[in-house]
């Protein structure tokens, strides 16, 4: 195992073409199919929804893909790989997440709605208002996001093409290719979007699955191989090499015990249940994973489509355990966090080192391009399903419902959508340069802790609760969206620390990290209190909505073409 | 239709199902993250080989949301699915009835 140690960190030239043209390879695929997409998109059902005519097992694989994007790919394969079972924990929050939008979600969104998360929420409410908060925190939330994954992606670039501090590569240093990096993936989304609509898109991450759960599963039945299949022989070797106590057993990176300081212990291990369920509600709360839903034909397409996804993304990360334990044992700590402090090349790095146990030098570098590849694919797909939930809500909730009364033409919001996928994708593009340094992990779990707050408690209330009304949907809205981001801005994460975004300041009065413990129940107090304070409401829309979301009647169908 | 003793029933079976199974679930989640946050003395308890309590904890919730995706699908073949074509199918007829007598 030491030889495989030495040789990991040094990108060869071979390697890099090869992920070059792999790379090349799959932007031009994916191109080809954006043109064809855009030749088949002519109405607002086609941009919005991919004109609802995918089959499960396609929404399925466009799902999980969505969810297995490059931040969850390598992130928790890195997290793995540096403490041990607390990667684990996340991925176990990341799947439970999906029964809640199996059981309570997905088919009475896919009977009730057209394209949009608002739809739904606005249902019975007074559609200007409530369609502007569905927008916003729809906005609020996939920006987050994006941002999360376009930084992710900068620096993954630059770490995948093997460009150290001080060298440089066609002309680019480690600095300008991440730069690079995030202009060329925020132009392939805003591309896909613009032209593709919902089909280019759901074709791109169609494609980015396949290749992601290939690439994932040859590299785990490699690793495996190397230990004879034995995986508990992997996981005793993996908490050997990473040298500390405890590898296998949660603790290491959340709810951390300090010492003679019970008070941060106990701080600490309330943040892990914050992060838990931040984990949990957050993802039926996205609304990039909603409008997913919309894509197939009815309520059972949509159920089935679910199960696929859940098939699929636990499949993924009980490969990602497989992975995360190999690259501690194999590649093992101080080679990993030399190339990237939060692990993130953990994967990469496995697959280099495997490829050349098991073929030599030239097996390595093609192994480690197949994977560098899968996590260029698993970027590009993630983003463009984010800008898509974007401009669809901009044009069809925020410009049709708002601005023009419900009145616009399918081809008006489809132009609408198109330019707002452009302004969303040059925005997105300008924040990410500018946020380079932020924490990549940090802004997805902010992201999954507005989704649980500002969301999910409006979405269950305004599909099971009879008395709720359009106030106490903006005040759940509101108050989950500032409670959510307030918290945070008063945590440790901003402040008061050295690792915190203003080390030099000290704001920070709120304990947790993970804001969601709190502000799901505020936002839940803020839509009852909000409900009961107006007089608003309207039993005869809330029987309609129930009938229509749960026989489908009135649901809107597959366009045929 | 809200009041059809049909459609009452088909709410019923839902509302019956998923409601007891989401706190379930929920409940059996929290319980892990609780024991991960403070049982860590049981959890570190090792079973065989380098399994742990811990990583059976875990596994069992991959294990349980995969057979909860199953139990729900083939309960809503059966339980929930015809009853919701046959009152949809309903109301579709129904409405294109009243507009060929307009």
């Amino acid at each position: 195992m030491m030889l495989a140690q030495e040789a990991v960190g040094t990108v060869s030239d071979s390697s890099r073409i090869v992920t070059i043209v792999l790379f090349v390879l799959m932007i031009a695929a994916t191109l080809g199919v954006t043109v064809w997409a855009s030749r088949n998109t002519r109405s607002a059902t086609d941009f919005h929804s991919g004109g609802r005519g995918f089959s499960p097992l396609q929404n399925g694989l466009a799902i999980g893909s969505d969810y297995m994007s490059a931040a969850s790919f390598l992130g928790i394969a890195g997290m793995i790989s540096l403490f041990g079972y607390d990667g684990f924990l996340y991925s176990i929050g990341f799947l439970v997440a999906w029964l809640v939008a199996l059981l309570l979600v997905a088919e009475l969104l896919r009977n009730s709605g057209r394209y949009t998360m608002g739809d739904v929420l606005s249902y019975r409410m007074q559609q200007r208002p409530v369609r502007t908060a569905a927008s916003v925190s729809t906005l609020v939330v996939s920006i987050f996001y994006l941002l999360a994954q376009m930084v992710g992606a900068g620096a993954l670039i630059a770490l995948l093409l093997g460009i150290q501090p001080g060298q440089t590569f066609l002309g680019m240093d480690a600095p300008t290719a991440k730069i690079v990096g995030i202009v060329v993936i925020g132009l392939l989304m805003t591309v896909y979007v613009t032209f593709g609509g919902m089909k280019g898109t759901t074709w791109v991450q169609i494609i980015k699955a396949v290749i992601l759960m290939a690439g994932a599963a040859l590299l785990t039945l490699l690793t495996l191989s190397l230990y004879g299949f034995n995986l508990g022989a992997l996981m005793s070797d993996a908490a050997s090499a990473s040298g500390q106590e405890g590898f296998l057993e949660p603790g290491l990176r959340y709810g951390v015990e300090v010492a003679g300081d019970p008070v941060q212990t106990m701080w600490n291990k309330l943040d892990l249940i914050s992060l838990g369920m931040a984990l949990v509600l957050g993802t039926a709360g996205l609304p990039h994973i909603l409008i997913r839903f919309y894509t197939v034909p009815d309520s059972q397409s949509a159920r089935k489509s679910v199960n696929w996804g859940i098939g699929l993304i636990g499949t993924f990360y009980l490969m990602t355990l497989v992975l995360g334990f190999g690259a501690a044992a194999i590649v093992g700590h101080e080679a990993i966090t030399a190339q990237n402090a939060a692990g993130n090349t953990a994967a990469p790095q496995l697959a280099q080192a495997v490829g050349e146990t098991i073929g030599g030098e030239l097996a390595g570098s093609v192994l480690l391009a197949l994977i560098a590849s899968a996590a260029f694919a698993a970027i590009l797909s993630t983003v463009a399903g984010l800008v898509i939930a974007s401009s669809s809500s901009i044009a069809h909730d925020f410009y049709n419902s708002v601005l023009r009364k419900g009145r616009a033409t399918g081809a008006e919001e489809v132009k609408v959508a198109r330019l707002a996928a452009l302004g969303v994708g040059v925005v997105a593009i300008v924040l990410a340069v500018f946020a380079q340094n932020l924490n990549v992990a940090f802004l997805v779990a902010l992201a999954f802790a507005i989704a649980a707050s500002a969301n999910l408690p409006t979405l269950l209330l305004s599909l099971f609760w009879k008395r709720f009304n359009t106030a106490g949907a903006l005040a759940g809205i509101y108050g989950g969206l500032i409670s959510a981001v307030g918290l945070v801005f008063f945590s440790p994460v901003v402040s008061g620390r050295e690792t915190a975004l203003i080390p030099n300041a000290d704001f920070a009065w709120f304990p947790l990290p993970n804001p969601a413990l709190v502000s799901v129940p505020i936002s839940l107090l803020c839509a009852v209190v909000g409900t009961l304070m107006s007089k608003e409401r309207d039993f005869d829309k809330f029987a309609m909505l129930q009938v229509r979301a749960l026989t489908g009647a009135g649901a809107e169908k597959a366009a045929k073409h | 239709m809200h009041s059809d003793p049909r459609f009452v029933e088909l709410k019923k079976r839902l509302y019956a199902f998923v409601f007891p199974m989401s706190i379930a679930f929920m409940a059996w989640y929290l319980l892990y993250v609780l024991m991960s946050a403070f049982g860590r003395d049981l959890m570190g308890v090792v079973l065989f080989g380098s399994v742990n309590v811990a990583l059976l904890f875990g596994i069992l919730q991959f294990v349980s949301t995969f057979g909860i995706a199953v139990v729900y699908t083939n309960y809503a073949r059966r339980k929930l699915d015809s009853q919701a074509v046959e009152l949809r199918d309903e109301l579709h007829h129904g409405a294109t009835d009243k507009e060929g007598g307009r």
